[in-house]
């Protein structure tokens, strides 16, 4: 009878596999995802390796260029823009693209290859600690020279520039201006803290009369958490980080404008059709529709939107606008929009001396071809080059508009943020806590997700 | 029924011409799957438990730096949370849901309409995936708290048992099927005379039904042992940890199991790819270790049919 027990060990092995293919759900899922990248390289490959000497001279020096792109919803546009370049220069030019908020294990994967990326993305002050030894000093290169400011450009520790911004974007509050003007005010009425929110508070007062509410939601779910955790805590952390004089990241931080993003917040939950109970379940797309449809007159969010609702909702680019997150600091009549980037080139220093050559060679008639140009100003909005094109994105135009009125920019002080997942997940469990009952008490909890929250995952991040 | 005669036939699939070439170039056939095996799982396993001991952003240039993970895995407060978490979920799990497709097993074996019906529906959760289910039972738990305005992140009882009824409804239909294989291994005779002898319902239970099965009950513990450590896809989906609360000073993500923990500890930067490492061998050892003392335990009550 040991039989059984052995047709029931079987059964029961049979069984672990079938709970292994319930495991694997999670590649699955990310199944298209990952074949992007695959096909893509396959696709440059191959035309590549074949065509493309025989048209044109081959360069004397034959490097190559392996470019890990970090943007997805640009993936086509650097394929075809490699492809131009390859038949101009014979140069190949390999084009990878790692899925959404996959980036770093792509990335991580990728580097450990005998042909690892010699382009590829770094976002911030911890990426470029992470990557530093892998990131060329790009002092001298002609690519370098390009750029229009410093803005834009990772420092490392010792000084040395070792990546290079080659978009910024911009975020604010998007306003809809037909429906502002349909309530009675124009973007002229708002000029601070104040004046937002009386008009605010005014066309939520009146919501079911005009049929639509101030603020779309303010969803707390992960697709629209950073929106807030991220974005809108830009504003208390960038007038903190001046007063300060803040140049590089701080270990702890004090708080100081936390009470100013508790006006902007307590604006967003309140004057909203949203139930702010909810919350944590209100996903960015709700909130997204709600604003495209017409259903609420501001949403925060930042100029990447402008595709989706002139596209998907058929906006009229004339009835958008973006205007400062104004959250009751002294001075912010003169704001401008939240200006910076996460996109950065950085060159891998450990490639060979021809593919780093070859590189910078094809960043540098990135910047400054035609060719080159008109697809960057066609898929970014702010191009930080001498030599870019203005694109058609208005909150783009709205961005340089404050910023030649006079206005300050305020930089994205959140690239200091350590461990900033961890952080951020942090401020949005006690954000969607203080939502759903509004009390000084919860409101502790905010501030200590914050501060302490900075401080422990500095630590963390250095441990 | 008539013995067949033993015969001798070389040329037989057990005869000596069959098995003799089998057992001299044995190692030719098993070195494809033995290849893979290596490559796939026994040469990642030994680089793991190498990079373990070192510093390393990619595993090219790792670093020698000896127990220094282990020391920082096991001082992270987050960890040792993880740990408790995953051993009370651990318990609750095995228990509900092994009690529970034991009974719906029992119930199902015996002579009633509809039970290969019941059987199918019973099964049927287990083919979802993991991540697809926790997305849909985070929006059902949200979707009934909503009503008491709360919501599932609120606090981690509501994760913590969220969890264990997703992966109670999930697992029970499969440990179910066990169960009633196991049911209808118990010798007919035997409980006939049982019945003969004057048992009890409960009698019958205790001392015919459950040693018979007891291979059965050792399995489903396993799997659902192992299953309840190795948890992962569910977590992930259902809270992903949160609430995420500072508490005096240290973070702690509630409702954060192990594997789930060193996912992201893993994502935290460079420096922590080894610590992550390091906790992902000592969750191997911990897995192995109560796997093997489980099944050591329960085998030794399994008894000979």
């Amino acid at each position: 009878m040991k039989k059984r027990g052995l047709a029931l060990l079987l059964t029961a092995s049979m069984a672990l596999t079938l709970l292994a293919g319930c495991g694997g759900g999670t590649t699955e899922t990310q199944a298209p995802e990952t074949q992007a990248p695959a096909a893509t390289e396959a696709g440059t490959e191959a035309p590549a390796e074949t065509e493309a000497p025989a048209e044109t001279a081959a360069p004397a020096a034959g490097g190559s260029v392996y470019y890990l792109n970090f943007k997805p919803e640009a993936d086509q546009a650097w394929q075809d823009l490699a492809k131009t370049y390859t038949e101009q220069t014979g140069v190949q030019v390999k084009v990878v693209t790692a899925a959404s908020g996959t980036y770093s294990d792509t990335l991580t994967a990728e580097m450990a290859k005998s042909e690892a990326p010699t382009i590829y993305n770094i976002g911030n002050a911890q990426g470029l600690s992470d990557w530093n030894d892998y990131a060329l000093d790009l002092t001298g290169t002609s690519i370098y020279d390009e750029r229009i400011n410093d803005d834009y450009v990772l420092f490392d520790e010792t000084g040395a520039p070792k990546a290079l911004g080659y978009c910024y974007e911009s975020f604010g509050i998007i306003v809809n201006k037909a429906l502002l003007s349909e309530a009675g005010y124009t973007l002229d009425d708002i000029k601070d803290f104040a004046s937002l929110k009386a008009v605010a508070d005014d066309i939520h007062a009146r919501a079911s009369e005009l049929g639509f509410d101030a603020f779309s939601a303010p969803g707390l779910d992960g697709s629209s958490s950073w929106r807030f955790s991220g974005h809108l805590a830009n504003v208390p952390l960038f007038y903190e980080f001046r007063d300060d004089g803040v140049t590089s990241q701080p270990a702890t931080i004090t708080g100081k404008y936390l009470d100013q993003f508790r006006n902007i917040w307590d604006l967003y939950i309140t004057d909203t059709a949203a139930n702010p109970t909810s919350l944590s379940t209100s996903t960015g797309d709700e909130s997204e529709a709600e604003f495209g449809n017409g259903q609420a007159v501001f949403y925060q969010n930042g100029d990447w939107e402008f595709a989706n609702l002139t596209g998907n909702f058929s906006m009229d680019p004339d009835d958008l606008a973006m205007i400062p997150i104004y959250c009751g600091v002294d001075g912010e009549e003169k704001a401008g929009l939240n200006s910076g980037t996460e996109n950065c080139w950085a060159i891998n220093s450990q490639a060979s001396a021809e593919n780093i050559q070859a590189s910078i060679d094809f960043l540098y008639w990135v910047v400054t071809s035609e060719e080159g140009t008109t697809m960057l100003a066609e898929q970014f909005s702010g191009i930080p080059f001498k030599h870019a094109i203005d694109s058609n994105n208005v909150f783009g135009a709205d961005a340089k508009a404050y910023a030649s009125a006079g206005n300050y920019t305020l930089s994205w002080a959140f690239n200091y943020t350590p461990n900033v997942d961890s952080w951020r997940a942090t401020v949005v469990t006690a954000l969607t806590a203080y939502s759903a009952d509004p009390t000084d008490a919860n409101w502790e909890a905010v501030v200590e997700a914050f501060v302490d929250g900075w401080a422990y995952e500095y630590n963390v991040q250095n441990g | 029924m008539k013995k067949k005669k033993k015969t001798h036939d070389a040329a037989a699939v057990n005869g000596l011409l069959v098995r003799r070439p089998i057992r001299r170039w044995f190692p030719l056939f098993i070195l494809p799957t033995f290849v893979c095996f290596i490559i796939g799982f026994v040469w990642p396993f030994i680089q793991g438990i190498y990079l373990s001991f070192c510093n390393f952003n990619t595993p090219k240039d790792a670093s020698w730096v000896g127990f220094a993970n282990y020391v920082k895995a096991f001082s992270d407060t987050g960890f040792i949370h993880a740990f408790t978490n995953t051993a009370s979920f651990a318990v609750v799990s095995i228990l509900t849901i092994n009690v529970i497709a034991f009974l719906i097993a029992y119930a199902l074996t015996q002579k009633m309409a509809g039970a290969n019906l019941f059987r199918t529906v019973f099964f049927m959760p287990n083919l979802i995936g993991g991540v697809v289910l926790g997305y849909i039972w985070s929006m059902i738990f949200d979707a009934i708290l909503k009503g008491y305005n709360t919501y599932l992140t609120a606090n981690a009882t509501y994760g913590f048992w969220g969890l264990v009824i997703l992966v109670a409804w999930q697992q029970i239909g499969y440990m179910m099927i066990i169960y009633i294989a196991g049911f209808q291994a118990v010798p007919g005779d035997m409980l006939e005379a049982a019945k003969i002898d004057g048992a009890t319902g409960w009698q019958t239970l205790t001392r015919v039904i459950i040693p018979n099965i007891m291979p059965s009950i050792t399995i489903c513990t396993f799997l659902t042992l192992t299953n309840s450590f190795k948890m992962f896809d569910q977590n992930l989906a259902l809270t992903g940890g949160a609430p995420n609360i500072m508490f005096n000073g240290a973070k702690v993500n509630m409702t954060e199991l192990l594997a789930l923990n060193i996912y992201n500890t893993y994502n935290i930067n460079a420096k922590w790819h080894g610590a992550a490492q390091a906790k992902a061998v000592v969750f191997f050892l911990l897995v192995a270790v109560l796997a093997i003392a489980q099944l050591t335990a329960t085998r030794s009550k399994e008894v000979q049919q």
